[in-house]
């Protein structure tokens, strides 16, 4: 029998995943070498999302690692760590992540806003989990990180200044041309 | 004919038509399909070269953030299909991208970082883009200077990482949260990723400290990962820290949960008893408010190596609140938890019982089966007929996984509650009959013949569930497998009759293999039972028009041996099967094509298989914990590897066959002495070789020419010594021993003193070097003892009795012992069997519970081909064990042999 204790470590999460209601990957996220090639995670996925994509069940024991799943609409969110890792801890890491996509997505989780929005989700996927170590779950903190696009703005509810200092930019360019 | 050949023609276009139209409703419907399953994905039908094509526009001035950040999240996009760039094509997407610093474009720079993450492994000359991130790090930015540091920690060496050291110090005290994190975690990446790096980062230690006393959850838990990473071989630094931080109470859950893993480890290492002030830490935190660490360290105290039920109860009873959690994450944690501590303490988890059953039902499959094999390790046999019953209910709902746990712990239910056998046969029979792989329906198959073999109650039933399954059995293996075991032990129930249809059915509707089993099974029963000879024979000839090969060879030969009505015939080339080793065999058989020779091949120049080295209780302990099947092919394997060794030597080419090795080898030495030596002893017809493997623990010396000298009790003559040349420190080396067996064919025992003998050189610790000049040394061993057990293999005998008869009364001897110092009949049945190294039949070393009386059945080969068959009756007096022992082997000597062997 395996030693039920993990060596001490940060590295607690093996892989963030998010698929569509097919099983196809739309973002994913894989920390360590446990599966290395390219087929062998998308066989992982395929496997997986057939396992979970019935039963909204939460946790699953899959392939000798822990898997904590949410599902809403198309959309399918995975955060997987080691047979031996605290599952809460990872818990607290799939909401943290579902928490902040739908903040950023303004509740509409779906495929459709995921794809829209793809830049700010992978900008708060790197702010959830650094290369296997949790590195932020407060939800609102994350956001507050990402959600920083100034040009999403129309342009009547942009300030003065700020008008302004695009149009200098604009013009600044133009000149060194 | 042109008439013809117009209509023709227009038949032929019209049908073109009609093709061509069909070919556009195709291209039509498979658009319209693609777009389906584009799903209006903008990034479905991205080109890598496009895309790639696209990136160049980074160079335009000025720069489009918007359309800039698209094409970027485009090839970030790509990376993360899986897709692959070549060096080229990243190095090339990577300069164009290193423009796009020009844009101050916050979401835009953003992901400009996670680019230079993406393509840091693939690209080269990364280094470019450092400055420009050192920039963004020092900036007054806050938002960029975290992850522009996690960026550049990316592309970092530990050559550059000396020219960084001073911001990354002042990067893990900063003020900023996001800041310190960042840099406290790129520090632990840099350490891992290479040895100097490490070495940098180690001087960290003093920031990292101050970082602990953040009081940001994040930044604190980050700090402590990375201290301990830098401490983590110093043990007496790891358990300061561990007892500085338990008493100054941190404010994260998660600084917390490391704490008590490092404390845990700390006390696994150590061995540290409970009483240790690590364990009162760990057991405080299960009075922590938060979840995540009372789990946590409920957790740790299950998996401690050393702790005693009472020790548990406070973790158990924390995981059973957490049982009844609306939280499925939660309870799973909790059952699953429970489910380890049922393993080694079943009867601390009997509390939760109750809780338990309620999950049985839980919509998570998987806390449900988990709560179901808790509850069949600690269940009592009162409750085993109601747990069945709720089993069965949602047996249907499950995955097959799941389901192959769940059989097998009712297996291990059966052994428990042997009573209990009838409602778990019945269980295990009907979901036999239910839809299910082939991996199921085999874990089924094995738990039935598990119960048939430990429980002689369970056979009937057991059998005629299986009969009724070979009836619809899809899978040839389980069917073949099925059939063998009908075959041997069909024959010995009361009515052997009714198997014999389910049989012949299998030879009517079934495939070759299955066939081919059959028949063979068909034989026993034939060979076996007088009364069912004559049908067993009419049956077997009517396959003797069998199709297949394989099965009308077995017809011919089963038909030809029993039409001879000989016992012994019967007993040698039906009921017993192989016995020889089968890589000895094809080995033999090569040999024997390579050589022509007049001579038919003889099957007694074979060596004998070995059976198994674990006895059957302790194969069961060992199923338990998952390890037998290695096991036991080592030890099959492990004659022939002995028999090759032994015949690279040249002085023992002419000894024979090799008929046995000592299965567990003997120490001859403390395990903590200067020179460890262990002995195997090999026997042959007329000789034994004493195998010694030696090594030398002393790093100061080199050992020359060594030999164990032997001092043989009379009649054994000692023929040779082959010595071992060089013996340096640590390395085995082996020597060996030749042993001329007495002339008397009884004296077979005896004790040799042995001493080891050798020519010492000093030598150089560190390079191994020796001296030139040494002296002769020699170091007493302890002595080693021959015995009977050392002449004899085991042979299982499918069927005692008809064997017993067999070999007959002629060289019978018989004689009654007192076995005064045997405590039980357990007892005694172990000694007789390590004694005479012979294997139990009939299952006949399995004591049944509570009688005073049992017989031993045992069979083997003794050296030089001789069957031994030895039948003792055991019975408990009030002074000890009783035992009538019966011998008759096909040698008289022999059996003398095995009827004095208690004399001493």
């Amino acid at each position: 029998m395996e030693s039920g204790l993990l060596d001490p470590s940060l590295y607690s999460v093996k892989a963030i995943l998010i698929l569509d209601n097919d099983g196809n990957r739309l973002i994913t996220k894989y920390y360590d070498e446990a599966f290395p090639t390219v087929k062998e995670q998308k066989d992982f996925e395929k496997n997986l999302f057939n396992k979970t994509h019935r039963a909204n069940a939460e946790i699953i024991m899959f392939e000798g690692l822990t898997c904590v799943y949410k599902s809403n609409v198309d959309l399918f969110f995975y955060v997987i760590g080691s047979s031996q890792e605290n599952e809460l801890i990872l818990a607290s890491v799939l909401s943290a992540l579902y928490d902040a996509i739908s903040q950023i997505l303004r509740k509409n989780v779906e495929k459709r806003s995921l794809l829209d929005n793809l830049d700010v989700i992978f900008l708060a996927i790197d702010e959830i989990c650094d290369g296997g170590i949790i590195l932020e779950v407060d939800t609102a903190s994350i956001v507050q990180k990402v959600a920083l696009r100034s040009d999403d703005i129309p342009l009547g509810e942009q300030t003065v200044t700020q008008v302004l200092q695009s149009a200098k930019e604009q013009i600044k360019w133009s000149l060194l041309k | 004919m042109p008439m013809h050949a117009v209509e023709l023609l227009g038949q032929r276009n019209g049908a073109g038509l009609v093709f061509n139209n069909n070919l556009k409703n195709a291209h039509a419907s498979t658009r319209q399909k693609e777009e389906e399953e584009g799903g209006g994905n903008p990034y479905h039908h991205l080109e890598k070269s496009a895309v790639l094509q696209e990136a160049r526009s980074f160079n335009e001035t000025p720069i489009n953030p918007r359309r800039c950040g698209h094409i970027l999240t485009k090839v970030l996009y790509l990376i993360n299909q899986g897709e692959q760039l070549g060096s080229m094509e990243a190095t090339e997407a990577f300069f164009a991208m290193t423009k796009l610093f020009q844009s101050k474009d916050a979401t835009l720079r953003r992901l400009v970082y996670l680019g230079i993450k993406e393509m840091s492994t693939i690209a080269q000359d990364v280094i470019i883009v450092t400055s420009s991130l050192m920039k963004d790090m020092t900036g007054k930015e806050d938002q960029f200077r975290g992850p522009a540091i996690r960026a550049l920690c990316s592309i970092t060496d530990h050559t550059m990482l000396q020219s960084i050291e001073r911001y990354m110090k002042q990067a893990i005290v900063d003020k900023v949260h996001a800041v310190s994190s960042a840099a406290l975690v790129s520090s632990l990446h840099l350490s891992n990723a290479s040895k100097g790096s490490q070495e940098v980062v180690k001087r960290w230690v003093n920031e990292a400290q101050e970082a602990v006393s953040s009081d940001n959850l994040l930044v604190q838990y980050h700090a402590l990962g990375l201290l301990y990473h830098i401490r983590k071989h110093d043990k007496l630094a790891v358990n300061k820290l561990v007892m500085k931080f338990s008493k100054h109470s941190l404010k994260s859950p998660y600084a917390y949960c490391l704490l008590i893993r490092i404390a845990s480890k700390l006390l696994d290492e150590e061995e540290a008893g409970t009483n240790s002030p690590l364990f009162d830490f760990i057991e405080n935190c299960l009075r922590n408010k938060n979840e995540i660490v009372i789990y946590e360290a409920a957790h740790a105290i299950v998996n401690l190596r050393h702790t005693s039920a009472k020790e548990l109860t406070p973790a158990v009873s924390v995981l059973q609140l957490f049982c009844s959690s609306p939280k499925p994450t939660l309870r799973f944690a909790a059952v699953r938890t429970l489910n380890k501590v049922a393993m080694k303490h079943p009867a601390a988890v009997t509390a939760c019982n109750l809780d338990l059953e309620s999950l049985i039902t839980d919509t998570n499959r998987s806390i449900a089966t988990l709560a179901i094999t808790t509850l069949l390790k600690t269940g009592s046999e009162s409750s085993v007929d109601r747990l069945m019953k709720q089993i069965s209910s949602f047996m249907s709902e499950i995955s097959d996984e799941f389901k192959i746990v769940v059989v097998q712990a009712i297996q291990s239910l059966c052994m428990k509650f042997p009573r209990k056998h009838n409602v778990m046969m019945n269980f295990l029979s009907s979901i036999l009959r239910d839809e299910g792989g082939f991996e199921y329906k085999k874990a089924i198959v094995d738990s039935i013949i598990t119960i048939i073999e430990e429980n002689a109650e369970a056979k009937e039933a057991g059998l005629a569930h299986l009969c009724e399954f070979i009836e619809d059995c899809e899978h040839t293996v389980l069917a073949t497998r099925i059939l063998h075991l009908l075959g041997s032990e069909g024959p010995r129930t009361p009515t052997p009759s009714k198997y014999i249809r389910f049989i012949y059915n299998r030879v009517i509707l079934e495939n070759p293999a299955v066939r081919a089993a059959a028949v063979t099974a068909l034989a026993k029963f034939g060979a076996h039972c007088d009364e069912l000879l004559p049908s067993c024979s009419v049956l077997l000839e009517r396959c003797l028009l069998d199709s297949d090969d394989e099965v009308r060879d077995r017809a011919t030969f089963y038909v030809s041996v029993l039409k001879q009505k000989q016992k012994s015939l019967n007993l040698a080339y039906i009921l017993n099967g192989l016995q020889v080793s089968v890589v000895g065999l094809e080995r033999a058989l090569h040999h024997y094509t390579l050589e022509p020779s007049d001579h038919a091949f003889d099957m007694k120049s074979v060596p004998l298989a070995t059976q198994p080295l674990v006895d059957q209780k302790a194969g069961r302990e060992a199923r338990d914990m998952n390890v037998s099947k290695p096991a036991e092919k080592v030890a099959q394997s492990r004659q022939d590897v002995f028999a090759e060794q032994l015949h690279a030597v040249p002085e023992f080419a002419n000894l024979g066959n090799l008929f046995k090795s000592s299965s567990l080898p003997v120490e001859l030495t403390e395990s903590e002495t200067e020179y460890v030596v262990q002995c195997v002893k090999h026997t042959f017809a007329n000789y034994v070789v004493f195998q010694f493997d030696c090594t030398n623990t002393l790093n100061d010396q080199v050992l020359e020419n060594v030999t164990v000298y032997m001092d043989p009790p009379d009649g054994f003559e000692v023929l040779k010594y082959i010595p071992c040349p060089s013996l340096p420190y640590n390395k085995a080396g082996t020597t060996y021993t030749l042993v001329h067996l007495p002339e008397d064919p009884t004296q077979v025992s005896g004790s040799f003193s042995c001493t080891l003998k050798f020519l010492v050189k000093d030598c150089d610790p560190n390079t191994g070097e020796p001296d030139e000049d040494g002296y002769d040394d020699e170091y007493v061993l302890e002595d080693v003892d021959l015995t009977v057990a050392d002449h004899v293999q085991r042979v299982m005998k499918p069927n005692f009795g008809a064997s017993w008869e067999d070999v007959g009364p002629e060289n019978e001897l018989e004689d009654t012992y007192a076995l005064s110092r045997m405590k039980s009949v357990e007892e005694a049945v172990k000694t007789i069997m390590t004694a005479m190294g012979l294997q139990p039949c009939e299952r006949s070393d399995k004591v049944p519970e509570g009688k005073n009386s049992h017989t031993l059945f045992l069979a083997g080969i003794f050296r030089g081909g001789h069957d031994v068959l030895v039948r003792s009756k055991l019975a408990m007096t009030d002074d000890g064990i009783n035992m009538q022992l019966t011998c008759r082997s096909t040698d008289p000597h022999v059996a003398e042999i095995f009827a004095t062997a208690f004399d001493d």
